[in-house]
């Protein structure tokens, strides 16, 4: 059963009934949203059930040369795909259901638009052939465009033109670098070209192209400004998949393509990554700590935890890789969780000014020990998945750069000082008005929202190895491919702990995988 | 047989154009006047279709005749098929507007179908005079078609622009034919080729004939800088006017320029590469940058059209089979998405019945008309050249073209300036879709234009990525012919 096409083709002709059908009303384009997105997680699970984690590198692998001459149908997913498109599906129908009430206007385009966003993100990872990513990749942001632009805030205009031309920008030089990729190693197989042996002064410049698109997706400081001001003006939902997925197609770009098709650039260029993370790291937990409006808060924090992604990408060994995607994941989780509890109560007050709230722990029990969870969680307290994340990044960054690693570090403690600030602002203290006291507490809808995020977070705080086995094999051979890779000079003699216990090299743990 | 009854024979397509053009032009004097607009049109459309079918039954390979002054091959065959269509598409499509404003008269499809023929020389012109007759034929009846509308002073104002731009344009390039002639001592262009392959130093007077020739050529493409006429005549001309210029005129001279390059001045290509990168360039720009400022929807797409054909330039500046492949693959593409905008622009009316004009009109379109805004979101993503709509894949293919060929800044600052033009496009999809309708739009164009919109819309839409193949393997065989006799 051609079953990652059936997973990218269902929503989108689900979505076309929604919109071209008559007599399509809101609620039954709930209900069909809501019915094709557990489909859609049906399946993720059974490909879940299915991938072999001692098996060939790609499953589920289907080839057909529909789009010659330029690129093929070519899909199949190794563990960190499988991992990627199982927290897209997971999100999903919680997306369409945080989305039930608070959206009146239009909403089978809504639900469609979200149907469609459900494909071209799984078809992102799924992507075998390097055009066919490509396009799925860009065709997210007319979607995403449109959902920003018709059901966003006040100012969702210039919100959604930033998004859509930010991103696009970035995109274009990728393609160049394609092309001219495809033209050297005249293949578009992205396994072909993962093994290809670009020329060392080619792979730089290739490396910077696609560093333009994923640094812009990511989002890296100083090209992170569009974020902000797309989760303030996205809608909640719009806001999950934002935060949840959309983020992470950079963080999957550069384990994708950045780090296997050019290991030397990416050993060369260290120091332009882990400078521009530990700047992100800083800056934006900073700027983070002074913000009033609850959305950009946790916006900032998400490019805060972005950089500890690249970071740990680019540490370039077991560990730090594997962080970086345990990060990815617990982030989406996380973060998607908080913008859903922010969609909650701004769906009661109509305000995302930190100001209007207080006193919630009294007023709305439930909802604040959610929202106490998600904070921890994102802080990157012990049996969390934020922990095991954090944690794992630092380890591998700390063999390849204890400076980098300092400074990392302070984000954590940054990090904790803005969200538990932000709690006790929200929780804690006095209700800002009658309004505010008047709120009712979450209702079964909400719960059922959000209980399933924190069991998923509890899940890869405690036993991440679940999470962590399928992408394992994946990671030894991007190390492979890196190891022995001449590292830029970057100031690692501070040794902290002379004592530290010594870490297998990453050649040994790429042996030990296999 | 005759040699020239063989000849007429290889040019049967255009044969069967001339008669009609005459037995239309003698039905609509003589048989009903302007009431029978409407039946004129079917059976000129009906001409069009048999012109096709007396194309498709050529046989394959290359056939000369007229002394070598015709040539008839696949290159020719591609883009005949495309201007056959896009020429009867704008006869259609210009019925309910023609009926709207009373100037509906039966000339229209005749001037249409003289322009047709005279489009069909020029991609079949193998001697620079076949050529400058066949521009010619078409420019003159595209003056009168731009001055369509006789009692609108700015329709009038049109045509005078279009007919004086256009003299001036056609003496430079009569002037670049003559030098040319002068120093290579033929016009056919397989003897031009010669002669230029057998000097041992490149011929000065050729090379500012050459220059000559490329800057009329470019005037009738409209690219930058002799584009300036193009704004003022699509807004001014009846807009089913405009959607004709926009489309199989782009295509035939487009042709023309690729066969006169390179076939004509094949071992010139070093010398006109540049003109072509530098034309390419100032048009994508300008065309990009230009259209932002914009407020009236026909001059927007006259930019776009500026940019387009900056676009499909850059596939002839590769001057590489793979690159010809790239721009007849443009072309095709290009005059569906422009035909489509055009379309749903003509659909529109406004409260008081006037068509609309103004991008402001469009407003909240997607709510009042859901249908027409999905179709023109298709059609301005994909001029756009956002994937997956297919705009995209022509634009990937020009540029794959240009980096094969060496071209990487040409294709890096090509992409940036489809990032700029992507703002107004976008532009286009924020009045209709984020803004609330302000003004009562109607819609009214019959059910012929709503089956045209659905058709080319879903030929640009994703699914037109499935009829790409078989799309590129024809443009890249046509592409081939044009070497394999250049070699």
């Amino acid at each position: 059963m051609p079953i990652l096409s059936i997973m990218i083709l269902l929503p989108v002709f689900a979505a076309l009934a929604l919109v071209v059908l008559p007599g399509v009303d809101a609620p039954r384009a709930r209900l069909v949203a809501l019915v094709i997105t557990l489909i859609e997680f049906v399946l993720g699970l059974l490909l879940w059930q299915g991938f072999d984690v001692a098996g060939p590198a790609f499953q589920f692998v289907e080839k057909l040369p529909l789009f010659a001459p330029y690129l093929d149908w070519h899909l199949g997913i190794d563990g960190i795909a499988l991992m990627l498109i199982l927290l897209s599906v997971f999100l999903m129908p919680l997306c369409i259901l945080a989305s039930w009430q608070s959206v009146e206007k239009r909403v089978p385009d809504y639900m469609a638009a979200f149907l469609v966003m459900e494909s071209l993100m799984i078809g992102t990872f799924a992507a075998r052939d390097i055009f066919l990513f490509y396009v799925f990749f860009e065709a997210g942001l007319i979607p995403m465009f449109l959902i920003i632009g018709i059901w966003g805030g006040a100012r969702r205009i210039y919100a959604s033109y930033k998004f859509f031309l930010y991103t696009l920008l970035g995109s274009v030089l990728m393609l160049v670098a394609m092309i001219y990729m495809v033209g050297e190693a005249g293949s578009t197989d992205i396994g072909v070209l993962s093994t290809h042996d670009f020329d060392v002064h080619a792979q730089i410049w290739l490396f910077l192209a696609f560093f333009a698109s994923f640094a812009v997706k990511m989002p890296m400081w100083p090209v992170h400004t569009w974020l902000p001001d797309a989760h303030v003006e996205a809608p909640t939902a719009g806001s999950v998949i934002l935060a949840g997925v959309l983020l992470k197609l950079g963080g999957y770009g550069f384990v994708r393509f950045s780090l296997p098709m050019f290991p030397d650039a990416s050993a060369q260029l260290i120091w332009l990554v882990f400078g521009l993370s530990m700047v992100a790291v800083v800056y934006t937990s900073l700027v983070a700590l002074v913000q009033n409006d609850m959305k950009k808060l946790i916006a900032y924090s998400s490019v805060a935890h972005m950089a500890f992604v690249t970071a740990g990408l680019f540490a370039l060994n077991t560990q730090g890789i594997e962080g970086s995607l345990v990060m990815m994941l617990s982030h989406g989780l996380v973060s998607g969780a908080l913008f859903l509890c922010v969609g909650i109560v701004y769906d009661r007050l109509h305000s995302r000014e930190i100001a209007r709230y207080g006193g919630l722990a009294d007023t709305m029990p439930r909802y604040a020990l959610l929202l106490l969870f998600f904070t921890m969680a994102s802080v990157g307290l012990p049996a969390t998945s934020g922990f095991v994340a954090e944690f794992l990044v630092l380890i591998g960054l700390y063999q390849t750069s204890t400076w980098a690693t300092l400074i990392m570090t302070t984000g954590i403690i940054l990090g904790a000082a803005y969200m538990l600030w932000m709690y006790r602002r929200i929780a804690f203290g006095a209700a800002a008005g009658d309004d505010t006291r008047a709120m009712p507490d979450l209702d079964w809808r909400e719960i059922a929202i959000l209980a399933p995020i924190a069991a998923a977070v509890l899940w890869m705080g405690i036993y991440p190895k679940t999470f962590q086995a399928p992408m394992r094999p994946a990671i030894a051979t991007i190390v492979a491919r890196l190891d022995g890779r001449a590292l830029a000079t970057l100031p690692t003699d501070m040794t902290l702990s002379p004592a530290l216990p010594a870490l297998a090299s990453p050649a040994a743990a790429a042996e030990a995988q296999r | 047989m005759h040699p020239t009854l063989i000849s007429i024979q290889i040019a049967a397509p255009e044969a069967v154009l001339t008669a009609g053009v005459l037995l239309t032009l003698m039905l609509g004097t003589f048989g009903g006047g302007d009431r029978a607009l409407r039946w004129l049109t079917y059976v000129s459309v009906l001409i069009l279709a048999i012109a096709g079918f007396a194309l498709l039954d050529q046989p394959a390979g290359i056939q000369r005749g007229f002394d070598g002054l015709y040539v008839a091959d696949a290159f020719s065959g591609y883009l005949k098929i495309i201007i056959l269509i896009a020429a009867a598409a704008s006869m259609l499509l210009a019925l309910p507007y023609l009926k709207d404003v009373k100037t509906g008269r039966f000339e229209y499809p005749v001037l249409l179908m003289l322009a047709t023929l005279g489009m069909c020389m020029m991609v079949s012109a193998d001697d620079m005079l076949s050529l400058y007759i066949g521009l010619e034929l078409t420019s003159l009846a595209s003056y009168v078609l731009a001055a369509f509308h006789r009692g609108e002073s700015r329709s009038a104002e049109a045509g005078l622009k279009y007919f004086v731009l256009g003299a001036l344009a056609s003496g430079i390039l009569l002037y670049g034919i003559t030098l040319v002639y002068g120093f290579t001592g033929t016009t056919g262009f397989a003897g031009i080729r010669d002669v230029l392959a057998g000097q041992q130093e490149r011929s000065l007077g050729a090379l500012i004939g050459l220059v000559f020739i490329l800057s009329g050529l470019a005037f009738k493409i409209s690219a930058v800088p002799f584009h300036m006429w193009v704004p003022d005549v699509y807004d001014g001309a009846p807009t089913p006017v405009a959607a004709f210029f926009s489309a199989a005129p782009k295509a035939a001279a487009l042709g023309l320029m690729v066969r006169v390059l390179v076939q004509g001045f094949g071992p010139m290509s070093v010398d006109w590469q540049q003109i072509i990168v530098f034309l390419s360039l100032a048009s994508m720009l300008l065309g990009a940058t230009g259209a932002i400022g914009q407020t009236r929807v026909k001059r927007l797409l006259a930019y776009s059209s500026i940019a387009n054909i900056g676009f499909a330039l850059v596939g002839l500046a590769a001057a590489s089979p793979q690159g010809i492949e790239a721009l007849l693959f443009y072309i095709s593409v290009y005059v569906t998405m422009t035909l489509g905008s055009f379309l749903v622009v003509l659909q529109l009316r406004r409260a008081d019945g006037a068509p609309v004009e103004l991008i402001s009109d469009l407003s909240g379109l997607s709510k009042t008309r859901p249908a027409l805004a999905w179709g023109l979101l298709i059609f301005m993503l994909s001029l756009a050249g956002i994937p997956p709509l297919l705009g995209f894949w022509p634009k990937f293919a020009v540029f794959q073209a240009a980096i094969a060929a060496g071209f990487l800044p040409l294709a890096v600052i090509g992409f940036i300036a489809s990032v700029i033009a992507a703002f107004y496009y976008l532009r286009i999809i924020k009045v209709m879709f984020f803004d609330d309708p302000d003004v009562v739009v109607t819609s009214d164009g019959g059910r012929t234009n709503g089956a045209m919109i659905a058709g080319a819309a879903l030929f640009c839409s994703p699914l037109g990525m499935l009829v790409m193949t078989p799309l590129v393997a024809a443009a890249g065989r046509a592409a081939a012919v044009l070497f394999l006799a250049g070699g």
